[in-house]
């Protein structure tokens, strides 16, 4: 009943907003409706304001099609028509009383174009349409675009929504809205110091950008508790600011060790300077994109879990390949480091010609699941899906392979084949073997890379060249030969650049972290952490 | 080029060399060869591969209709593999050695630098078909791309307007080299000329294929909360724009609040991305693949038959080509000739139609009258056009800059044309050093 009632308010209240007479009766409606489709834009918008007028709850669902570009005009009959794309063909419904209208195809129908200006009102009017809504997503994203508008004509519709809301989420939104408006409108002073601090408790970025553009209109009494107010959230969000800086740069590392973890063990362990190893990354994000090509083509459904197919189909690709080098080429130029630099730098551009001719020199697109979208926050910081997924990826990467080192036997081959090659062969290890599966194991771990950085960057063939350098900074500077170095290297090299880059820039930034490094390995030539030991001597 | 005849070439290449400059190749008789120089591997392949198959599919089109003064085009395609030296060698290779008529080729201004002292040394013709930076007038160069004026000037003027959003603080994002930088010297000083307060401005730089975007994206949110409506114009390039997009997506920013509008950013860059949450988002072209024109509709089939795939998009630098393509058509059949300086005579003031309704004119200062056209990012990868201009003659000289101000180009006699006239001093100056 009270449902019923707020209902009726917003309905009169939409009355009393819009300039037009509302005259709603049925056929109106249709006409109404048709009008979305002539002129331009401003016609357009008045078509809308006119729809808004009627408070027809078929006018939500109209518009939001407008604004996600599924509301057509058909070429023939000039009737606007929803469309939805089945096949090469489109499927035509009317929006008036919901009846088919047959189908199209593209050549027939013409969209009904909107413009970011328009989309924003088609937001608003959406959001004063469903304010009530009983669909709690509905009324958030409603109160959040009555904030970004505040419009004083809305405060007693707010006021209603706000006496049955329920949800504490919805709520605070809609009191910041309120506190917004209210601080606007000509309330008496009492309440818009209590809105001022309201809003200041917030606390947050669009707080601060609120009291920023009430300030200069707001009359002389009230400035210096908004100002007060301003201040606060200034320094509450200089903390965040550091806190959120310090978050890029161990995103930053993730990636970083993501990408050199693999070269810690080819280059660091087994001493290959593998310029190919950017070729291995580059080949496991195009793994990802043709595992997602095979699930969207036969297992639709399970696109959400590509990426949990891509990892080990990546893995065992990339190693196959790489225990192919091993084989064909490096193994005839162990101890000859610069032969092997040119070999690998020559198999680098050879891998990525082959790519280009095979899948075409544009990027292809890998889409993320839907997990991995989108942002939220902890208190004043945000925090996007994909990069913390990254981070849980970068870690779990790094534990499985530590426990591969130091607790399989392969990993006890591994290290006793690179302390003392002659001495671990002649205990009856297979050597060959073991570099084989080393080289393997690197390459393999370079294409989970790949899986990874398909998520933030191109897959184009290109895409490993623009981590190879990063790589060989993180394990040089980190120590070669020792896994903890490659992670605490990518932890300062990405921290660092991240603190940097607010201060100088990103191209300053990154010329000082080189400069830096440089001197660094001046004084320690060995990294961070230098494996000691005879082996080293070699 | 069948084996036999490529060894015959090779032959009548031997005998030329042998003989000097008295043996023409019999082959040469029968053709007209064109030359393609765009980068097929290196980081440009991206974009320009694009380009060596339109001008491959425009030559196919012209010897289709009967080639060009009774001869059939014959393509010499070179790889300069986007390694800017390599472009000139290979373009005195086409010039030199093959005997090209004329050059369709290259993309980067880097490239377009380098191959400029063997165009004038051997005097023969490059069509340029990208968007640059202007500041370039020269005999033996048309530009069939957008100067600063068709372009990034209309974009800025649409994002201030009304309907564009009355726009009031902007963010400069510019990767870091010579197009960015010039284009945000005009355009800085453009918007300071339109009232924009300084500290409205903000100028940020980043390094090629940069890709950890969080900080930037982070501060144009930050600088884009001041309360006035804020834009970013975006001269990123190449490959660092996917990750950009990705952060901007990932982060929130909707083009409601903060759109940014691109010029490096065409059909094919979307290609690679998931454009759901980027609709809005602008870019400012010459030419849009979803232009609604039955010229336009003709050139996507046809361009589809030829690739034989119908999801190839096509972009603007594509029909930057083709117009360039035509408009040498068009001059070597009014000169009766390919002969460089007559070619050039007869080509300023020639227009043939562009895909988007109106024509090209070629200008005495050598670049095209085009039309502008903003267009706002669908969820299909495609642009929705929300603006369309008349043609606007291309600028060579940017009026804004106070350097340029009164410098014209004028190349309708090709031996006594001047591409840096100071209309102050009445005289002809060479152009400062870049």
């Amino acid at each position: 009943m009270t449902n019923r009632i707020l209902r009726l308010i917003a309905v009169l209240f939409a009355l009393a907003l819009s300039p037009l007479p509302a005259l709603a009766q049925a056929n109106d409606f249709a006409v109404m409706v048709q009008a979305l489709g002539q002129g331009g834009f401003p016609d357009r918008e008045a078509a809308m304001n006119a729809l808004v007028a009627t408070g027809d709850e078929r006018v939500p669902p109209i518009l939001q099609a407008m604004s996600d570009g599924t509301l057509y005009l058909r070429k023939s009959d000039q009737r606007v028509l929803f469309a939805a794309k089945s096949g090469s063909e489109f499927k035509l419904t009317d929006p008036v009383d919901g009846s088919d209208a047959g189908t199209a195809v593209s050549a027939d129908i013409e969209k009904i174009k909107v413009n970011n200006g328009l989309r924003g009102k088609i937001r608003t009017a959406i959001g004063t349409m469903t304010l009530l809504s009983p669909d709690s997503a509905s009324r958030l994203s409603a109160a959040q675009s009555i904030l970004k508008n505040a419009d004083p004509a809305m405060l007693p519709l707010l006021d209603s929504a706000l006496a049955a809301e329920t949800d504490p989420k919805i709520k605070s939104t809609m009191d910041l809205a309120r506190a917004v408006i209210v601080l606007k409108s000509d309330a008496v002073l009492d309440d818009k110091r209590a809105a001022v601090d309201t809003i200041a408790a917030h606390g947050d970025q669009a707080a601060q950008t609120v009291l920023v553009n009430a300030l200069a209109a707001a009359p002389d009494e009230l400035k210096p508790v908004i100002q007060t107010g301003i201040d606060a959230i200034g320094r509450n969000l200089q903390l965040w600011q550091v806190a959120q800086n310090l978050l890029y740069g161990v995103s930053l590392s993730s990636v970083l060790l993501l990408a050199a973890i693999g070269l810690s063990i080819t280059f660091g362990v087994m001493g290959i300077i593998n310029m190919a190893h950017g070729e291995m990354v580059m080949l496991g994000a195009y793994t990802t994109f043709v595992v997602q090509e095979l699930i969207r083509n036969f297992a639709p459904g399970l696109m959400d879990y590509s990426l949990a197919f891509a990892v080990p189909a990546a893995f065992l690709f990339t190693a196959l390949v790489g225990i192919a080098i091993e084989r064909g080429i490096i193994r005839w130029l162990y101890g000859r480091p610069l032969e092997t630099l040119l070999a690998t730098w020559g198999l680098s551009l050879a891998l990525q010609q082959v790519v280009r001719t095979l899948f075409g020199p544009t990027n292809q697109m890998v889409s993320p699941p839907s997990w991995m979208t989108g942002a939220f926050d902890v208190g004043g910081l945000s925090i996007t899906w994909n990069r913390l997924w990254i981070v849980v990826f970068a870690i779990a990467v790094f534990a499985i392979l530590q426990l591969v080192l130091n607790r399989t036997a392969l990993g006890l081959q591994m290290r006793a084949v690179t302390q003392n090659r002659r001495m671990a062969s002649s205990m009856g290890i297979r050597t060959p073997f073991v570099d084989a599966m080393t080289f393997g194991l690197g390459s393999g771990v370079a294409g989970m890379a790949g899986v990874a950085l398909s998520q933030i960057d191109n897959v184009s063939p290109n895409l490993g060249q623009g981590y190879i350098i990063d790589s060989f900074m993180v394990v040089v500077f980190g120590g070669v030969g020792n896994l903890w170095g490659t992670l605490i290297g990518a932890l300062m090299l990405g921290v660092g650049n991240k603190l940097l880059e607010p201060q100088f820039g990103a191209v300053l930034g990154k010329i000082i972290i080189l400069v830096l490094i440089i001197l660094f390995i001046q004084w320690r030539p060995r990294g961070l952490f230098a494996l000691k030991g005879r082996s080293i001597e070699q | 080029m069948t084996v036999v005849n490529r060894m015959i070439a090779g032959l009548g290449l031997g005998v030329t060399m042998t003989m000097g400059a008295m043996a023409v190749p019999a082959i040469a008789a029968d053709t007209i060869k064109v030359g393609v120089l765009h980068s097929l591997s290196g980081t440009m392949a991206i974009s320009e591969t694009t380009l060596k198959d339109t001008m491959l599919f425009l030559i196919d089109e012209q010897n289709k209709k009967g080639g060009l003064l009774g001869k059939q085009l014959e393509a010499v395609v070179v790889d300069p593999a986007s390694d800017w030296p390599l472009f000139a060698e290979k373009a005195r290779e086409l010039i030199a050695v093959d005997g090209v008529a004329a050059v369709f080729g290259c993309w980067t201004s880097s490239s377009r630098k380098s191959v400029l002292p063997v165009f004038k040394e051997l005097n023969s013709i490059l069509f340029y078909p990208v968007q640059y930076e202007g500041e370039e007038s020269e005999k033996n160069v048309i530009y069939t791309g957008a100067a600063p004026n068709q372009q990034a000037i209309p974009a800025v003027d649409y994002l201030m307007s009304e309907e564009g959003g009355s726009v009031k603080r902007w963010v400069l994002e510019a990767t870091d080299y010579v197009y960015p930088r010039t284009t945000n010297k005009i355009l800085e000083q453009y918007l300071l000329d339109k009232g924009v307060a300084a500290e409205d401005i903000k100028i940020n730089y980043t390094p090629f294929g940069f890709a950890d975007w969080q900080t930037e994206v982070a501060a144009i949110k930050e600088f884009g909360s001041a309360g006035k409506k804020t834009a970013v114009v975006s001269t990123i390039n190449g490959d660092a724009n996917t990750p950009f997009y990705k952060e901007l997506a990932n982060q929130g920013v909707s083009a409601e609040d903060i759109p940014v509008v691109a010029f490096s950013v065409g059909e094919e860059e979307l290609a690679g991305l998931d454009t759901t949450n980027l609709v809005g988002h602008l870019a400012a072209w010459n030419y849009f693949q979803s232009v609604d024109t039955p010229e336009n509709a003709a050139f996507i089939s046809e361009w589809h038959k030829y690739i034989k795939s119908d999801t190839r998009t096509t972009n603007d630098p594509m029909e930057a080509a083709y117009l360039g393509f035509n408009l040498w058509v068009a001059a070597v059949e009014k000169a009766g000739t390919t002969d460089t300086d007559a070619v050039l005579k007869a080509i300023v003031g020639l227009s043939v139609p562009n895909l988007t309704g109106g024509t090209a004119t070629v200008l005495p200062n050598h670049h095209l009258t085009k039309p502008v056209l903003i267009g706002e990012i669908q969820a299909d990868g495609q642009f929705e056009i929300v603006k369309q201009t008349a043609e606007v003659p291309g600028d060579a000289w940017s009026d804004v800059l106070p350097e340029d101000k009164g410098i014209e180009a004028d190349w309708t006699d090709p031996l006594t044309g001047c591409g840096h006239f100071d209309t102050a001093t009445q005289t002809c100056g060479a152009a400062p050093a870049s």
